[in-house]
């Protein structure tokens, strides 16, 4: 039972930093948003973190996670970092509108957004609860959705993150780039981003998030992602997880999708010690397309851990689905997707493949690609492999005088190709190329 | 440039190879015919070193050096290039990257400078053009998705893209129609000059048509039971490889 | 509605066949569930001390255990004190020839489609049969004898061969394992007990018949098998039970241990009652089935035809403990009317270049579910393990459900695991074409199942497959198939 005990006063510890946190939320505590917070500390103690006894948390043990007492990082914060300082961190080689949160509280000096078309809202959650809170009240529905104790958790405590809205018939020109840098010097800090991306009838938008430690101290980044993508609507969705190994980092994306719209998920993860994702999509109407890209690539004691859900309600809709990892040292990966095909879902395309590769003794991955079908007239298959690098083929590129080591990045590299090659900006593609060789602390070609 | 002394290898503890014997010098061709199981697989897999195959016993130098100590990148850099039978699909990687990417390792273990865009660009113009390649093809992944005979062309456009010393053509024919066929021998005969030299491994006569080499052996069971000149392969064809074996049997009976 | 909805329709109302009820008066035991009833049975059964004190820990560990509730089927509490936990013919099955066996019993199997005395000339095939719970009339017990072979029942083996029972019992499914294992070893009736002695090859299919014939009976059968160095045996089980509108347990619990270079083939056909059309009644079948290829290049493979009970749940197992052994599982499941099933199986990989084959088919039609649910575990020191699972469903009308719940998890890196699954239904364009051809639709769809399910069938010995094949047909007639 000392488990159970660990995770009673982490729930505690979370429960009772709320009151000190609320009263410095000072212009937000006004906002419609006050009540929801409330539900959630209420939810998150009815709720408690969920143990490896529960089926969706199986392969992940949080209690490491539990064992730190992170300190919800505060509303606001004097931030003296210069653009010279964050420049690095970010995706160059393409155009793109930037917002940098640092601890997940957005910086204005840092980002620099222009010449959006009327009516588009490219901002700061914070900002706009403070201000406008109208904007985002309107989706009020999707901040109700509390599941799980970490969506809880986040909703209690953020005050901040991107809000991407693009009303019926707008387009974003460039793609927008969010920055999170996270991580304090003194303290360990909770960061709770929430964000926001609503696209309108026949819109579109990509938004590239991006993951980054600032600071020395462990961290814990815990984000909830609401998505809504309108009538033939399309939003492309990256993510770049490239946090510090020792921090923790789960993220909850949910995405409703109304009639013919089209999302695309990208998710890109390099770092974090533990890392789970959560990626949802509700299918609302015929004639949706949802895509879900993943890789990762875990070395050392990295734990990565992405569960997706397809939700095919409705008939005639295809989802698409293609996880890859590159596990080294004693990296472990979990792989649990899942595709629902309802009663009414008839004509559902649906296709998943997770695939993951084991370059170390060490290394484990635990896979459960799973389908749920409760109508005929339906095509869905699933896929898992796992396997190391072909030996032949190592063989063969090393005969035409190409060295050990090379010869094993090109393979990685021709394994993650194809989802690399699903990036549709090719500015990011090249750099995430790059990323790959550097994080497995490979040679690049 | 390669002494092969009493080879011996095994695959998965099967002895294949059994004392084999053979000096080839620049400029010369020499033709490895047998039946199958033979051995010619094992013996340019071994001498490449691929490690699916065990050397059990005696030493092969080349150009002095102890090849069997060599990774199977430095036999590459060293100047020994194989033709594989079956050559293998990369998908993802392409031709081109992949070309010039092991041109700069031999380069850099020669201590030479890098092949620049232009030279890479201008070298795989030329000798894409002896063999009738067609861009797509140099641009796709490696051998992902061609025929057998795009495969085995693509290793003969990689041979003359790395000018080795020595080439291994394992089994190129096979697999090979008529047309093919010429064109992969136009592509040999273009390597061939008085510096380097060619063993084609093969179990027809067919391809020495084309390729004529200078020496004929006969693999049967892991070793050389007979060797002669190009006519020794006519006999082959005519006679057929009992005309030799049996001959074999009756001295091992002895 | 489409033309092959319509067969599916019509095949689903057909009823059970085999639900009759054999009156044969039942020495049986009250209702309930406490430590005199294991003693009650233990002595009905003149076992030794050793036994009945293994039952006791067995119950006494199962009073701590609680329901499993992880499995995808819904079905109401089993009550288990209102369950008869013993029930024997009258006749004390001494028998020495099947001249011996009541007439009535005889008759049953007839009913049945087996009989004893056909099967005994004919077929070749020997027949242990498991009438409730009692061994009745063991066949071809001297032809086996000659060369060593032990084919009897379980209690008959408790008394006479203690060793080999007290060695392998509970070696591979210990009463620990699970709430209804714990359950079986408390309780079992009989079962067969079948011993291959080294470098024997069994010249004969074996075979057992299970029925669940009195009522509210749980029938708690225990099945060992054990195959000794560079031997083979292949082991048919065939399960039926009548018809009754409540729903009666079955918890067995087989144990199979291959040693060096030895190969045991298990296959089932198991059609208990599955329920009327409305869902009433029908068997709970929750069975744990387990091998364990103890030594190097041993073999077991499973292989089932899943057709009747209105809730399965069992995951025949390989333990893949020695060095190059191999494990199968082939399984066809068909749900129908208000079924439930929710089978797969486990590859535990231990030993080095260990090989696993899963092949499953999930046939889906009425309102039922049919899930799959697998593990395929790789442990850390098995190098070279490899496992290729192919899982598909079949869906037929669109109030039932197919799901899959495949487990994958490697620890290590030398390994090669490969998953596929697919979902389909019968194609319209399939069935125009047979039309086209001049088949009736029932046919085609007839021949449509069976084509996907032949992977499956194709490991049945001869007699199997033919008696799997007309099951299909008459379960999915009992729902298409």
């Amino acid at each position: 039972m000392a488990i159970n005990k660990e995770f009673e006063s982490a729930k505690n510890w979370y429960i009772n930093n709320y009151k000190e946190f609320s009263a410095g939320l000072n212009g937000l505590s006004k906002s419609f948003f006050t009540p929801l917070r409330e539900n959630a500390i209420k939810d998150l103690g009815k709720l408690g973190f969920p143990t490896t006894k529960n089926e969706e948390w199986r392969y992940t043990n949080i209690s490491p996670l539990l064992k730190n007492n992170f300190i919800p990082a505060a509303a606001s914060r004097e931030i003296s970092l210069h653009f010279e300082d964050i420049k690095n961190k970010l995706f160059t080689g393409f155009e793109h509108h930037l917002l940098v949160f640092i601890n997940g509280i957005f910086s204005e000096e840092l980002s620099s957004v222009s010449n959006i078309p009327s009516g588009v809202i490219v901002d700061s959650f914070g900002k706009l609860l403070r201000n406008n809170p109208e904007v985002i009240e309107k989706y009020i529905d999707n901040f109700n959705n509390v599941q799980t104790a970490f969506d809880a958790l986040n909703t209690a405590y953020t005050t901040d993150g991107l809000v991407v809205i693009v009303p019926d018939g707008k387009v974003i020109d460039k793609p927008v780039q969010a920055l999170y840098l996270n991580g304090d010097d003194e303290n360990n800090v909770l960061i709770s981003p929430r964000n926001l991306v609503i696209v309108g009838k026949n819109s579109h938008a990509s938004v590239v998030t991006v993951y980054e430690p600032g600071a020395e101290q462990k961290y814990f980044t815990n984000i909830t992602t609401n998505i809504f993508v309108d009538e033939n609507g399309n939003l492309d969705l990256y993510k770049i997880q490239n946090e510090s190994e020792d921090s923790y980092h789960i993220e909850k994306v949910d995405a409703v999708q109304n009639k013919q719209s089209v999302f695309s998920h990208y998710n890109i993860l390099f770092g974090g010690g533990l890392v789970r994702n959560d990626i949802n999509t509700a299918m609302n109407d015929e004639f949706i397309e949802t895509n879900y890209y993943g890789l990762y690539l875990g070395n050392n004691k990295q734990h990565i851990d992405n569960h997706t859900f397809v939700d095919h309600a409705m008939p005639n809709c295809v989802s698409n689905e293609l996880y890859k990892g590159i596990l080294d040292d004693k990296a472990h990966g979990v792989f649990n997707g899942k595709i629902m095909v309802r009663k009414d879902a008839q004509k559902t395309n649906a296709y998943q493949s997770n695939k993951t590769v084991l370059l170390s003794k060490e290394a484990t991955i635990d896979t459960k690609p799973q389908l749920e079908i409760f109508a005929d007239d339906v095509k869905c298959s699933h896929g898992a492999t796992i396997g190391h690098l072909d030996d032949e083929a190592y063989f063969y590129i090393r005969s035409r005088g190409i060295p050990a080591e090379l010869a094993k990045s090109i393979l990685i590299r021709a394994f993650a190709n194809d989802v690399v090659e699903k990036i549709k900006i090719d500015g990011l593609k090249e750099q995430i190329n790059h990323l790959i060789f550097e994080h497995l602390h490979r040679i690049e070609i | 440039m390669i002494k092969i002394k009493d080879l011996k290898a095994e695959i998965e503890g099967k002895q294949i190879l059994n004392g084999l014997n053979l000096e080839v010098n620049p400029g010369e061709v020499h033709a490895i015919m047998g039946p199958n199981g033979s051995g010619k697989s094992t013996l340019a897999n071994v001498l490449a070193g691929n490690e699916g195959y065990e050397v059990t016993g005696g030493n092969v130098t080349f150009f002095g050096k102890d090849l069997l100590e060599m990774a199977p990148e430095d036999r590459a850099r060293e100047g020994l290039f194989l033709a594989f039978q079956y050559p293998i699909e990369i998908p993802g990687v392409s031709n081109s990257t992949f070309l010039k990417t092991a041109i700069n390792e031999i380069r850099k273990y020669k201590g030479e400078p890098e092949i620049t865009a232009k030279e890479f660009l201008q070298l795989m113009r030329e000798k894409s053009e002896i063999l009738g390649m067609t861009d797509s093809l140099i641009n796709r992944s490696v051998n992902t998705g061609f025929s057998g005979g795009e495969k085995k062309r693509n290793e003969i456009f990689q041979l003359l893209m790395m000018n080795p010393k020595l080439a291994l053509l394992d089994e190129t024919d096979s697999g090979l129609d008529i047309d093919a066929l010429k064109i992969v021998s136009k592509g040999v005969n273009e390597f061939r000059s008085n510096d380097n030299a060619v063993i084609v491994v093969t179990h027809y006569q067919r391809l020495l048509n084309y390729i004529v080499p200078d020496f004929v052996h006969v693999l049967y069971k892991g070793r050389i039971i007979k060797s002669g000149t190009k006519e020794l392969a006519l006999e082959l064809e005519e006679k057929g490889y009992d005309w030799v074996t049996n001959g074999e049997l009756q001295e091992t009976a002895v | 509605m489409s033309e092959d909805m319509k067969v599916v329709e019509d095949l689903t109302q057909s009823e059970y066949k085999w639900g009759f009820v054999t009156d044969i008066d039942a020495d049986e035991a009250p209702k309930g569930l406490n430590e005199d009833i294991i003693r009650f049975i233990s002595a009905k059964k003149n076992e030794p001390e050793w036994m009945t004190e293994w039952r006791l820990k067995a119950y006494r560990h199962w009073l701590k255990m609680v329901e499993p509730s992880w499995h995808n089927v819904k079905y109401p509490k089993v009550n288990f004190q209102d369950i008869k936990y013993y029930s024997a013919p009258k006749r004390k099955p001494q028998l020495e020839s099947l001249d011996e066996v009541d007439p009535e019993l005889l008759k049953t199997f007839e009913k049945l489609g087996i009989p004893l005395e056909e099967q005994k000339r004919l077929a070749g095939v020997a027949v242990d049969a498991v009438f409730d719970s009692v061994s009745v009339a063991t066949t071809f017990k001297e032809t086996l004898a000659e060369k060593g072979i032990i084919f009897c029942s379980i209690s008959e083996a408790i008394r006479n061969h203690p060793d080999l029972v007290k060695k392998y019992l509970g070696s591979v499914v210990p009463y620990t394992d699970n709430f209804y294992a714990a359950l079986n070893s408390a309780v079992f009736s009989d079962g067969s007990f079948v011993y291959i002695p080294n470098g024997v090859r069994c010249p004969m299919e074996l075979s057992t018949y299970f029925r669940i014939n009195a009522m509210d009976t749980g029938q708690f059968e225990r099945t060992l098998i054990i195959a000794e160095d560079n031997s083979y045996v292949s082991y048919l089980e065939g399960c039926t039970a009548p018809m009754r509108d409540e729903n009666q347990l079955h918890a067995a619990v087989v144990e199979l241990v291959a040693l060096d270079n030895a190969e045991i083939k298990y296959s089932t056909v198991q059609n208990w009652y599955p329920g009327d059309k409305n869902g009433k009644g029908g068997i709970y079948n929750f069975v744990t089935k387990r091998g364990a290829c103890r030594g190097k290049s041993s073999k077991i493979s499973w292989t089932q035809v899943e057709t009747g009970s209105a809730i399965t749940w069992k995951y025949p197992s390989c333990i893949l403990q020695g060095d190059n052994s191999v494990g199968e599982f082939y399984s066809v499941a068909v749900t129908n009317n208000f079924q439930q099933a929710d089978t797969g199986t486990k590859m535990v990989h231990i030993g080095k270049n260990t090989r696993s084959t899963i092949v499953s088919k999930g046939i889906s039609a009425g309102r039922s579910n049919n899930s799959y649910r697998g593990l395929v575990k790789v442990l850390k020191g098995a190098d070279g393990a490899r496992n290729f699972s192919q899982c598909d469903s079949m869906l037929m009308g669109d109030k039932c459900g197919a799901h899959t719940f495949p487990y994958i998890e490697v620890d290590n890196d030398s390994a090669m695991v490969e998953h596929e699954a697919t979902t389909s239904k019968v194609g319209e364009d399939q069935i125009f074409y047979l039309n086209q051809r001049g088949i009736s639709t029932e046919d085609a769809v007839n021949l449509i199942v069976n084509g996907f399910c032949k992977e499956v069938f194709n490991e049945l010995p001869m007699e199997f497959a033919v008696e799997a094949q007309k099951l299909l047909a008459i379960s999915l007639e009992g729902s298409v198939g």
